[in-house]
């Protein structure tokens, strides 16, 4: 038990997906403008990510044992496929959730978190409920890091930036000066 | 459509319409195998491979391959040449493949390469298509080795592994940590901003019309003609 709490803490701080492993940063640019936004990519992305793991657990235990070079062709086919589905049922089941998501659900099928997620998986050799660990903890991480980054936007909006600051400067120099932040919770795993 | 010329196609993914740091494409990779050169020429060199494998492909499949499910044909065809990217580096280079980790089956998610696929390649002649794919291949290059350069001089005090400041250097270890990426593309994306700004200054002062050529980060979705036509009506 104390090992998966150890897995979901590590994905959500210490090796936080965006701000330490630089994946998932094409929504960490492009829709951090607004919490509320970060909010709703960050739901969509847990969701995608909890079922992606769920299957590379499956596609781990029973398929790739015979074919192990079909490893990112296999899984980039299962994700695609796999938005395609989550979004049609959700699309059906809540049409409410579903216009909340909007155009966030297809984007997510090119977003290097959720392939990453499953590489990282398979790599470290995570069983069914390590992967859902790691999976929770990988998406709250994203949240957390796309709603510091849109706090953060939101009020240099009104600051008084030198003119050449005004595009993705700016942010990266925002992006470092958080990850600098998270950088202090490296700590926390070796010294237990 | 505004016709370019072969030297255009070439010539503009490397600098003007640099992926990396006027796109702002292919950011993951760019950022997080950087710390040093080795890695950032490593992944360069594998990006490019892909690049040219798949714009070569679908070129010359594109009357085959049905509009509906296209964006799925090409994530597959990337796919393939990045297994065999991933399956080559293993055996040939296995120290840098262990350095690189992940991040070489993560090319496959790599915009850069999907969008070059959707913009050019799907509505271009093959030779066309590849030497887009090789402009904009080195351009990536250059901006992950103009990264890990910077980085690996400040973070290890070296260029290539070899030491370049002597014993008493104190290396800049935040340099070489992920922090240290988000900072030094920051900080070069500052620079080109100032030096254009500069420069529009300059020609607007000369009473010359300033020249739309550095369209500031064409957005992903725009098509090639449209980008070329809206610098045709500016210019």
């Amino acid at each position: 038990m104390s090992e998966l709490v150890w897995i979901f803490l590590s994905a959500l701080v210490v090796n936080n997906f965006t701000l330490a492993l630089f994946l998932g940063l094409c929504p960490f640019m492009g829709v951090s403008s607004r919490v509320e936004t970060a909010l709703r990519m960050g739901a969509a992305n847990i969701f995608v990510l909890v079922v992606t793991s769920l299957s590379v657990s499956f596609l781990n235990a029973f398929v790739l044992v015979k074919a192990p070079y079909l490893r990112i062709i296999a899984f980039i086919v299962v994700i695609a496929s796999l938005v395609q589905v989550v979004e049609t049922v959700i699309k059906k089941v809540s049409p409410v959730l579903f216009r909340e998501l909007g155009i966030y659900l297809p984007l997510i099928t090119t977003n290097c978190a959720i392939l990453g997620l499953a590489i990282f998986q398979t790599n470290r050799g995570y069983g069914f409920f390590e992967g859902l660990a790691f999976a929770v903890g990988a998406g709250l991480g994203l949240t957390l890091a796309l709603v510091l980054m849109a706090s953060i936007r939101e009020e240099t909006e009104l600051a008084d930036v030198p003119s050449i600051a005004r595009g993705m400067g700016l942010v990266l120099i925002i992006a470092g000066s958080l990850s600098l932040g998270f950088m202090g919770f490296a700590g926390l795993l070796s010294s237990s | 459509m505004r016709q370019t010329t072969p030297q255009q196609d070439l010539l503009r993914g490397l600098w003007r319409e640099n992926p990396v740091l006027i796109q702002m494409l292919g950011l993951c990779p760019a950022l997080a195998v950087t710390n040093n050169v080795e890695n950032s020429l490593a992944m360069g060199l594998a990006t490019f491979f892909v690049l040219c494998g798949s714009s070569l492909l679908v070129s010359l499949c594109k009357r085959w391959i049905p509009g509906e499910i296209r964006i799925s044909v090409y994530i597959l065809i990337i796919a393939t040449f990045v297994t065999v990217a991933d399956l080559c580096l293993a055996a040939l280079l296995p120290d840098i493949h262990k350095a690189l980790g992940a991040f070489i089956a993560l090319i496959v998610v790599n915009c850069m390469i999907l969008g070059r696929q959707e913009a050019f390649a799907s509505r271009r002649p093959v030779g066309r298509a590849l030497l887009d794919a090789v402009g904009t291949g080195a351009g990536f290059t250059l901006a992950l080795v103009m990264l890990g350069g910077t980085r690996e001089v400040l973070g290890s005090g070296s260029f290539l592994n070899v030491p370049l400041f002597g014993p008493s250097y104190e290396p800049w270890v935040v340099m070489i940590l992920p922090p240290g990426g988000f900072l030094t593309l920051g900080v070069l994306l500052l620079g080109l901003a100032w030096w254009e700004e500069r420069r529009r200054e300059r020609v607007k002062a000369g009473g010359v019309p300033a020249g739309a050529d550095m369209e500031p980060s064409p957005a992903l979705g725009m098509s090639l003609s449209e980008r070329a036509s809206s610098r045709g009506d500016a210019a």
